[in-house]
């Protein structure tokens, strides 16, 4: 179950996104737990292609019927790709929050940044600790 | 006189089963020293009939529209109200309820936003509209707000011929918005495309009043164009009764409709409460502020109305909101709705039509007594300036012993014009009136 | 039922407007409407039915008991419309010089003078049109007053409490300010030690109500207040729990220096389906010469506009306010006299008569008397049998009642905040007693009822997610969609095993 929920080969920022990293690229999302929390996503503002991202900082917004949150860029680096799927469809994040409900593709500014995020066991307790 | 239902053997009732002795025990976390402890000092309380007495005395020391002959505008204008908007407006089930955050028990208010919502569509030519601003002046600061997040520009542009109270308004929310704000001045009562096209280099909107303040028809779709050769968005604040005649915002460029929505079925009421009415084109509809009702089904498949896109609002997006709104003016607004559909396509065209007739007939009355009229080349609406000879306050002052309110001394607001009236004709007045108007003016 | 749009038949109308038989002069064709608007064309009968059946699918104050916590439903005394219509008050236009309106202008300046009474405070403008336009014009009051003082690039935060209203946050951000927020202690007042630790020079005030959305006084409020004095900031009241305190504690004498009345609250203007609604603000006399302009003021025995005023920050609204608003509101106050404070401790007797008999079947995240209002959790509802404050909510509509507010503050977990006002009879409190003790027990009997409610409306549960990706805020005529043939959109299956 757990491991559905967080996999084990991505890495997770405290503000509930992940990273897939693949050499100096990486993929972003947000987490299973982001997605039960917001509901059903309605809408999803992109952002602009080319745009650089900062880790720990928005570069995206997701809103569902009862909140907009802020998407968190867990590494730095500029957007190479956005996922135009789910501008249509954004209630794929909910269903496929790893896969097809990605958000974008970035390449990376700093790779050592992913040292500073949290592996799949590391982001469970956290959740944990979240209560 | 209370509204209280509260017996002292309720009191005892309720205090025992609390669990205290005494409702002074009830304010046992108030520190002494925040604690008050002398009566209010305000007047004895009255009872109804005691309450009627003090107010219809306080009423009666006010000249109002009924105790003389008006052609006072300026803004909020002697239109007809009719019967059936005060019968719905006092509905309890609408007059008593509050916003519908629980619309199972709210589709009475919400079908009506709705249709309202379509009104406002219909006749400004947008895509969507909020549920109402609380008047003609804020919405132009909501429309400011709107530009500046959507283009990411830091200035505005607004015409010297729009209300001064609109421009003052935008001026007072500017800072805080961080806006510059920039008038473009009218050159004998209209405003210059060209110029405006200057002026709105760099700006997020450009504001224009139509008819003006002045009552004059500017050129509309050319300073739509004007403002969108400046990628600035063309932002038209609109009179409601003049769009049976005039064309729609939406329907010659213009990103944003707005307007004071007091002509439409709101009586004058020293100023409020009213509606201010805000429309768009589609593309602007995340970053509306205010509510927005929208259509849904029930699980049954039954068609119902909730408010939506709330995520904008204040209550879910906090400091992120579009606008801090919440209480608005529903209840002005569906006075609105009631007008516009009492009226229909024809009455709204017909209402126009006559306040159009009747004001050319005041203009060619005026001018045959001597009178000068400061924009006489200028098409106009319900309203014209006319040049009154003296001071246009002593004008309005003399004229009223004669039982006639004949307009707007301008004076206060556009250097130079001491000596000119705005003089606004609703469909309310008759020739008769005018007539004694010009007896009264005539130099 | 038909929007009245699908009830339209060309031809048919209601009004019309007089002919003057006059020629009518000739609009440029480019300025010309093209189109007619697509406006109902009904006829007089069906418009008032149209209308009435909208009505009764609406519940009032007039209809039964609505605690909606934080909004104060009290009755909305029917003399009070009729004052409001009198000719010499709903026919006056604003712009008529000041000698033909001193009945208006009394009528403000008294009313001006009682809230300076209740609020222990100075000076008064009636001018913003809500609660939220007040909360905005104080804070442009604090840009200018440290702006006086050359303090104001330094002052840019704001603090305000994590249980505040959605319009204080929304506020700070449309007047240039930066939030900060403070947390709440287990007693339900502001945490001093984290407050302590958040107000220095940088600060430019708190924006604060008193009693909190809590329903609770701050017991340390004068330490609050001495925080923000030594560091030179200023105090905000926000004014929507005022109901709670008339006559009893002033915001003034708490140390507030800007306070924001709601008068569609507190002084039972009536709410509208959504508004009209009235927010004057009351200030310190050191705040009072940045007020809107102009000033309502006496001048011996008259009343007249001042607008010599440098220093205000402007016009907030046009006019002198919603006028309507302050003939209700000023009338429901004469009604009450010195009796406001009975009023208030009406409203705070009712409530903890409330609280009282529902901390058993519900939680009770504060254990402490309450004010004017409180707040339960239906936590435990939700742990032991799967259902939410938000059923709990459609339930009580099938027993006749207006729910609470729910889900807020956002410091609660499934929060319900009542405020049954001070106009609610015993037996009145005591059938929601009933009823919500009726439905904790159904919780864990039937759930389901919870679930299917509400089953005694003209519609069930609406789709708020359709309404929000549809986005169908207007009717289209021949193009109008027709949403009850669309599949549900893709639901999301609640994992097992949670």
């Amino acid at each position: 179950m757990a491991a559905e929920r967080n996999p084990g080969d991505l890495r997770y920022h405290p503000e509930h996104d992940w990273a897939r990293i693949e050499g100096d690229e990486a993929t972003f999302g947000i987490t299973w737990f982001a997605q039960d929390a917001l509901g059903e996503l309605v809408h999803f503002e992109p952002p602009e292609q080319g745009a650089t991202v900062t880790a720990g900082k928005p570069y995206a917004e997701v809103e569902s019927v009862k909140a907009v949150s802020d998407v968190i860029a867990p590494l730095s680096g500029e957007i190479v790709e956005v996922n135009r799927a789910i501008v249509d469809a954004p209630e794929t994040v909910n269903t496929d929050p790893y896969g097809d409900g990605w958000i974008a593709r970035v390449r990376l500014s700093d790779s050592s940044e992913a040292e500073s995020l949290m592996d799949a066991e590391a982001y469970e307790r956290y959740l944990a600790e979240q209560g | 006189m209370s509204y209280l239902a509260l017996t002292e053997a309720d009191r005892d009732a309720m205090l025992e089963a609390i669990g205290v002795e005494s409702l002074e025990e009830l304010f046992a976390d108030l520190p002494e020293g925040v604690r008050f402890d002398r009566p209010l000092d305000v007047p004895p309380a009255l009872t109804e009939q005691e309450l009627t007495a003090y107010f219809e005395q306080l009423a009666s020391q006010n000249e109002h529209n009924g105790s003389h002959v008006s052609f006072l505008g300026a803004g909020l204008y002697d239109h007809y109200v009719p019967a059936v908007v005060d019968a719905v407006l006092q509905r309890g089930e609408f007059l008593t309820a509050y916003t519908p955050y629980q619309p199972e028990l709210s589709q009475g208010v919400l079908q009506s936003i709705f249709e309202y919502q379509t009104a406002i569509c219909e006749v400004t030519g947008m895509d969507v509209s909020n549920a109402s601003g609380y008047d003609g002046t804020t919405v132009a600061a909501d429309a400011c707000y709107i530009a500046k997040h959507a283009t990411g520009r830091s200035k505005v542009v607004i015409t010297e011929a729009t209300n001064p109270q609109v421009r003052q308004v935008v001026k007072t929310y500017a800072p805080g918005f961080g806006l510059e704000v920039v008038e473009v001045p009218h050159r004998g009562g209209a405003t210059d495309p060209d110029e405006l096209r200057t002026a709105a280099e760099d700006a997020a909107c450009a504001i224009f009043q139509q008819p003006n303040f002045f009552g004059v028809l500017e050129p509309a779709p050319d300073l739509a164009a004007a403002a969108a050769d400046a990628e600035a968005l063309p932002v038209a604040h609109v009179d409601p009764i003049s769009l049976g005649v005039l064309e729609a915002p939406g329907h010659y460029g213009c990103a944003l409709a707005i307007g004071e929505g007091q002509s439409a079925g709101n009586h004058v009421s020293y100023g409020g409460p009213h509606y201010g009415f805000l429309a768009a084109r589609s593309e602007f509809i995340r970053r509306m502020p205010g509510r927005i009702v929208g259509e849904t089904t029930d699980a049954a498949g039954n068609r119902g109305y909730v408010l939506t896109l709330q995520t904008r609002e204040q209550h879910i997006r906090r400091e992120k909101a579009t606008s801090n709104i919440t209480t608005n003016q529903t209840l002005l607004a569906l006075a609105g709705l009631v007008y516009f559909s009492w009226l229909g396509p024809q009455g709204l065209r017909e209402v126009g039509e006559t306040c159009m007739a009747l004001a050319e007939y005041a203009k060619e009355r005026l001018v045959a007594t001597g009178l000068e009229l400061p924009f006489a080349d200028r098409t106009t609406f319900k309203e014209f300036a006319v040049r009154v000879g003296r001071n246009a306050r002593d004008v309005v002052r003399d004229a009223l012993a004669h039982g006639i309110h004949p307009g707007y001394a301008l004076g206060r607001d556009y250097p130079g014009m001491d000596d000119v009236l705005l003089v606004a004709v609703t469909e309310r007045r008759t020739k008769e009136e005018i007539e004694r108007l010009a007896e009264v003016l005539a130099p | 039922m038909k929007l009245i749009f699908e009830k339209s038949r060309p031809g048919r109308r209601a009004g019309h407007a007089p002919d003057a038989r006059l020629p009518v002069p000739e609009i440029p064709a480019e300025l010309r409407r093209s189109e007619p608007p697509r406006l109902p064309e009904i006829a007089e009968p069906d418009l008032l039915r149209h209308f009435t059946e909208l009505s009764t699918r609406n519940f009032g104050i007039d209809t039964g008991f609505y605690p909606l916590g934080s909004c104060t439903m009290k009755h909305n005394p029917r003399v009070n419309e009729r004052l409001a219509a009198l000719p010499g008050f709903r026919d006056l236009h604003p712009l008529e010089d000041e000698e033909r309106a001193q009945g208006a202008l009394r009528l403000c300046v008294e009313l001006q003078e009682t809230l300076a009474e209740v609020t222990g405070l100075d000076a008064v403008s009636l001018q913003p049109a809500a609660g939220s336009q007040g909360e905005l014009t104080g804070l442009m009051l604090m840009h200018a007053y440290f702006a006086g003082r050359g303090e104001d690039e330094q002052r840019r935060k704001i603090v305000i409490p994590d249980t505040a209203h959605g319009t204080n946050p929304a506020s700070v951000t449309m007047a240039g300010y930066e939030l900060v927020d403070v947390q709440t202690d287990p007693r339900g007042n502001i945490d001093v030690d984290d407050l302590r630790t958040k107000v220095d020079e940088t600060t430019a005030g708190l924006m604060l109500t008193n009693p909190s959305t809590l329903g609770l006084f701050d017991e340390n409020i004068e330490e609050i207040s001495r925080i923000f004095h030594e560091a030179g900031a200023l105090m905000y009241y926000d004014g929507a729990n005022l109901n709670a305190v008339c006559g009893i504690s002033r915001p003034g004498d708490m140390g507030f220096e800007i306070v924001h009345i709601n008068l569609h609250k507190t002084f039972s203007q009536p709410h509208g389906g959504g508004g009209p609604g009235g927010g004057p603000i009351a200030v310190s006399e050191r705040l009072e010469p940045f007020l809107p302009v102009p000033a309502i003021v006496r001048d011996g025995d008259a009343y007249r506009l001042d607008y010599d005023r440098p220093q205000s920050i402007g016009k907030v609204r046009g006019f002198l306010g919603p006028f309507g608003v302050f003939v209700r509101s000023y009338a429901f106050i004469r009604a009450y006299g010195p009796g406001l404070r009975e009023m208030s401790e009406a409203a705070v007797l009712n409530a903890n008569y409330l609280l009282a008999l529902l901390r058993e079947a519900y939680d009770l995240p504060f254990d402490r008397l309450c004010m004017h209002e409180f707040v339960l959790s239906a936590r435990r509802l939700k742990r032991d049998h799967g259902v939410t404050a938000l059923d709990v909510a459609k339930r009580l509509m099938d027993y006749g009642f207006h729910p609470p507010t729910i889900y807020f503050p956002l410091i609660v977990p499934e929060a319900l905040m009542i405020e049954p006002t001070e106009t609610e009879a015993k037996e009145t409190l005591d059938a929601f007693v009933d009823a919500m003790r009726a439905i904790a027990r159904e919780a864990e009997e039937h759930p389901e009822l919870l679930k299917q409610a509400p089953q005694g409306t003209v519609v069930g549960r609406l789709d708020e997610v359709k309404a929000a990706k549809r986005a169908v805020v207007r009717y289209h005529f021949e193009d109008h969609p027709d949403l009850s043939a669309e599949p549900a959109p893709a639901g999301v299956e609640a994992p097992k095993g949670v």
